[in-house]
């Protein structure tokens, strides 16, 4: 087809190939590529000598649905944008319209939304360390962290009725209030997660295989991860001490106390695989002392706050940003008075992490490749939208 | 009672559970059983001089002198082979089942359930199903290579089960160079991984196949040279030589007899895991890597060839490091004297003796057993080394390793006394027994702290 | 520094390159001319105590009614936690825009898809392909007057209207049901027609013009 041979020429444009080398696709198909995504590898026995991301096969054209489908509409399809992390993916929209509006959760449904935000949060990173566990070699954590993941997906779905795509914020607050007895299970969990949590170190976090296989690979910089527009674990896997929640608040998060988790390089470089994934685990920590610090002070009220039904917004522009699972989410809405989105932009942490891989492919082994797609957390739904 | 094979949602085993139970019981215990009440019948009888004895004596047959006689040692090699072949392919199955069952209690998860009591006969329909499967060739692959590189495998796994001591008796051969044997037999397998890898004609296949080759051919050296190890502190190159130069206690055995033995002893392990492609040095299959490899175009029952060396394959790593480390059929508090006693003089050797030996065989398959599941028990804890670390391992490693302990050993053979290698011996026992109850302590300390698997979640 | 320092600063460099600061409803932009804008991007981010290091967002909105493309910059700042709307309208006859990409990296796959998107022409990028949509694709989706071409090498990405279908069959049904009363004879069962598959790969008539299949839904459903 046109595209490998053209993204073949490409890759043999930019080196110089001999006999040795072949061109190798991993993908679209792969255990490993975190779903639907295609690396175009040119290797020459076991080292590569660039990896050029193919990416599109998961491409449903979610902005130009965003110009087709009334705001409050457009909801579920935010779920489908990241349908791992789907609660950040509905509350940068409904934040985004709710600022073109002009109006504001109130307080009950900002703390609600934290709630939600963080137990996704926890949700997400498991399948990102288990998965990230398994394409290292060991299978066993995966299989644990989707057991706890278990959990919370039972717990979102008392909340909202999904356990994926949950279709629970609402442009002006939360759709349903929290259910009798939630906040008791939620706390229950949470006490168990504090101390799974050491076990999961225990199992494979300072696995020396593990460790030895990670450190000192897919060292991104400082520099080079702000350059590059990388977001979330990402960048803070790299040294920057940069999270949303905290230096662009939103919602109800300045109310709360937590630690940013920021790589050191304990075990490597600063910004190799290994940062990456600690920050994640270490997050998942911080993301229960908010749940429990937002259950304990829950205020009372209302969970939307009075919007239209068919909404109108002036003409105008605004960014709605969460700290999603995967980084900084960005929704970029224009409205031109009409009840349907003029323009809707979402810019994904995952997009940007795709960018930064050919960069970083040269000179690495296969098996590196993989431990830096993992490590980046990348999902085909965010890349490709 | 009629049993009816159709869509039903129920399966055949709740429908008729006795059923399921017998059948499961049958070929748990009665097949492998079977089999080795075959070994124990069949394999000593395995020698011409009790061949003619027999002959004379039950048939009044005189085969020494017959011209057809080579025809008939020959017939019953073959049934020897027989019975180690079908015992290679049992173990194979029940392994994959034990190893499901145990992977899926380590992932929190329960295994195979459905197919006969506690899903035992899940690998029987597994084999079933891999050759009633279609049989694929990818049109551009080189065929007849391609049909043939299983059979290397297979042979390579195959060939050291003849130097493999199942108890006393029962080994299909005492070959005087059995430890040089299998050390140069198992390369087989390099050259099914090799074959397969390239007749594919498919990247993935070829990029596996050059990495198994790698990996094999490398940790050859490290294991052989671990393997001369017990063979310097027995004296002979000959399996049942070394098992006999060990005693039953763990004192007796040469893994305590001398530190470097220690030592050697997991370099040993090491490498034959390595050789086995089992994790952590799975890189020739890796699943998120390579979609499994050398074997990535295969299906049916070539693919269960490849399938079975693997896990057969466990079997000869475990049964090489507990014949030569860890006293093989040894049992403790049966010497030597009294399998000979027990002998007597005649064709048919008394019960007694047949006591014994069924409980060297015992031994054996325990201790075997127990480092089999120590594979599997790594295969799901451990994740996978990477390419150049599993080659900078082993040059660097376990090689100027398993040469120093070579060395030493040279040495301790030369210079310590008798007494000192029966001090050695229990000193080392006492200390892997005190780390096996630490080890124990801790994990139960764990277990308490964590609350692991025990939070109630019954549905809320 | 607030939008309005920034955006003073700007024009004190820039001078008339630089507009004002928007006042619609919601985010405040700046509009910069297009020759300017790689400059004043570059200038943002060397320039001390501005440093916009961060590019969060590269995008475009289609305004056909103004007969432009503008391409939208949101840019921050780590280090002073300021941030700023850039905005620069290009042509929408033949949108080029000089690339920012050797200001941020992080440019060169936003652009990419700006180009495969709206077919915004950036000029000096390294790799100017498209990214999400296949090499060979015709158009820019997400220009306002953008037409769908009916399919891609043969596979179509007409379907028909399901509600259309549902509609459809109750008006049969309900037609069937009313003879069937009026003859009070057994209705001879409609001959199943051949289930017409949706996904034929002809991009002509959807599947709805064969009435036939009055049968159950599931027909062209299992399709």
């Amino acid at each position: 087809m046109a595209i490998d041979m053209q993204l073949d020429r490409h890759i043999l444009r930019r080196t110089d190939s001999s006999d040795e080398e072949i061109v190798v696709n991993f993908g679209p198909q792969h255990p490993s590529t975190h779903g639907v995504i295609n690396f175009v590898t040119q290797t020459n026995g076991e080292v590569i000598r660039r990896s050029v991301p193919d990416i599109g096969y998961l491409h449903r054209g979610l902005e130009k649905i965003g110009e087709m489908v009334p705001y409050p509409g457009y909801m579920p399809f935010t779920d489908r944008i990241d349908y791992l992390a789907a609660m950040f993916a509905n509350e940068g929209y409904a934040l985004a319209i709710e600022r073109l509006l002009g109006v504001e959760a109130p307080p009950r449904a900002k703390y609600i939304r934290a709630i939600a935000g963080e137990l996704c949060r926890i949700s997400n990173h498991f399948i990102s360390v288990g998965t990230m566990a398994t394409d290292i070699g060991a299978a066993t954590p995966l299989t644990h962290a989707l057991r706890e993941r278990e959990t919370v997906n039972d717990l979102l779905e008392e909340l909202c009725g999904a356990r994926l795509t949950f279709n629970y914020h609402r442009i002006g607050g939360v759709a349903f209030d929290l259910p009798e007895g939630w906040a008791t299970k939620v706390l229950r969990f949470l006490d168990h997660l504090d101390s799974y949590i050491q076990e999961w170190d225990r199992l494979i976090t300072f696995n020396n295989i593990f460790v030895r296989r990670l450190a000192n690979v897919g060292i991104i910089t400082r520099e080079k991860a702000i350059d590059y527009g990388l977001a979330g674990p990402n960048l803070r896997g790299s040294g920057v001490n940069w999270d949303i929640r905290r230096d662009m608040p939103y919602g109800a998060y300045p109310d709360f106390e937590f630690n940013i988790p920021v790589g050191t390089g304990r075990f490597g470089t600063l910004g190799d695989c290994w940062d990456r994934y600690f920050v994640r685990v270490r997050e998942m920590v911080e993301s229960s002392k908010i749940v429990r610090q937002a259950l304990a002070k829950l205020p009372e009220g209302e969970i939307q706050a009075k919007v239209a039904r068919k909404l109108k917004p002036e003409a105008g522009e605004a960014v709605g940003r969460v700290e999603s699972a995967r980084g900084e989410m960005l929704y970029y809405a224009v409205s031109d008075g009409s009840e349907k989105a003029y323009r809707l932009r979402v810019r994904t942490g995952s997009f940007m992490a795709m960018g930064i891989i050919e960069e970083l492919s040269p000179g690495i082994m296969v098996a590196d490749l993989i431990a830096i797609i993992a490590s980046l957390d990348v999902v085909a739904p965010e890349v490709d939208r | 009672m009629k049993i009816t094979l159709g869509l039903d949602s129920t399966s055949l085993t709740r429908r008729y559970p006795r059923l399921a139970i017998l059948v499961t019981l049958f070929m748990a215990f009665g097949v492998p059983l079977g089999l080795y009440v075959a070994a124990l019948a069949i394999f000593p009888l395995n020698t011409p001089e009790r061949l003619n004895a027999m002959a004379q004596q039950w048939f009044g047959f005189d085969l020494a002198g017959s011209p057809y006689r080579y025809l008939i040692y020959t017939a019953f090699l073959l049934l020897v082979a027989f019975i180690a072949v079908n015992y290679t392919a049992v173990f194979g199955g029940v392994s994959t089942w034990v190893e499901r069952r145990v992977a899926g209690r380590m992932q929190s998860r329960i295994g195979p359930n459905r197919t006969g009591a506690a899903g035992f006969l899940a690998w029987v329909a597994d084999a079933v199903k891999m050759v009633l499967k279609e049989d694929t060739i990818p049109a551009t692959a080189d065929s007849l290579l391609f049909r043939g590189a299983p059979y290397f495998s297979m042979v390579g796994l195959l060939l050291p089960f003849v130097v493999l001591p199942f108890g006393e008796s029962t080994v299909v051969t005492d070959m005087n160079v059995g430890a040089f044997y299998v050390t140069a037999v198992t390369a087989f397998v390099v050259v099914g991984i090799l074959v397969s890898g390239w007749a594919s004609n498919s990247k993935w296949a070829l990029f596996g196949g050059i990495r198994g080759a790698a990996q094999v051919l490398s940790y050859e050296i490290p294991a052989g040279i671990a393997l001369m190890v017990p063979v310097l502190m027995a004296g002979t190159l000959s399996m049942q030589g070394i098992v006999r130069a060990q005693g039953g206690w763990p004192w007796d055995w040469f893994v305590f007899q001398n530190p470097a033995a220690f030592v050697a002893f997991f370099i040993a392990v090491t490498s034959s895991l390595a050789e086995g492609n089992r994790t952590p040095f799975d890189l020739p299959e890796a699943e998120s890597e390579l979609v499994a490899g050398y074997h990535a175009e295969y299906s049916g029952f070539r693919l269960a060839i490849f399938l079975m060396v693997e896990w057969a394959n466990m079997w000869i790593m475990g049964g090489l490091a507990v014949t030569m480390f860890l006293g093989g059929w040894q049992v403790p508090g049966i010497t030597d004297e009294m399998y000979k006693s027990a002998l007597g003089t005649g064709l048919v050797p008394s019960p007694i003796w047949f006591v014994y030996q069924a409980l060297s065989m015992l031994v054996f398959a325990v201790k075997t057993w127990a480092l089999v599941f120590t594979f599997i028990w790594l295969r799901w804890t451990l994740p996978r080394v990477r390419v150049d670390q599993m080659m900078s391992l082993c040059w660097k490693y376990l090689v100027p390793g398993a040469f120093l302990c070579f060395i030493v050993t040279l040495l301790w053979q030369i210079l310590v006394p008798p007494v000192g290698v029966k001090i050695t011996g229990i000193v080392l026992a006492l200390g892997a027994l005190a780390l096996l109850v630490k080890f124990l302590v801790d994990t139960r300390r764990n277990i308490d702290k964590v609350k692991g698997d025990r939070v109630d979640l019954s549905n809320w | 520094m607030t939008p309005e320092d920034l955006c003073t600063r700007l024009k004190a460099q820039f001078g008339d390159a630089v507009g004002a600061l928007s006042e619609t409803k919601g985010d405040r932009f700046v509009v910069v001319k297009v020759e300017k804008i790689a400059d004043v991007c570059r200038f943002l981010k060397t320039t001390t105590g501005l440093e916009f290091d961060y590019c969060q967002d590269i995008t475009a909105v289609d305004w056909p009614a103004r007969k432009v493309i503008e391409v939208v910059y949101h840019v921050y700042s780590l280090v002073h936690r300021h941030g700023l709307v850039l905005k620069a309208e290009t042509d929408r006859e033949k949108p080029t825009i000089a690339t920012v990409e050797s200001v941020w990296k992080a440019a060169t796959w936003l652009e990419r898809e700006i180009y495969d998107l709206f077919g915004v022409n950036f000029e000096g990028h390294s790799d100017l392909r498209r990214i999400l949509l296949p090499d060979d694709w015709v158009g820019y989706p997400l220009r306002k007057d953008y037409q769908e071409a009916g399919g891609w090498h043969g596979i179509s990405n007409e379907r028909p209207d399901p509600l259309v279908q549902l509609s459809k069959v109750t008006d049969e049904k309900r037609k069937a049901v009313a003879a069937a009363a009026a003859a009070a004879a057994p209705v001879a069962v409609v001959a199943p027609a051949p289930a017409v598959a949706p996904v034929a790969p002809a991009p002509t008539a959807p599947a709805v013009a064969p009435v036939a299949p009055a049968g159950p839904a599931g027909d062209e459903r299992k399709g």
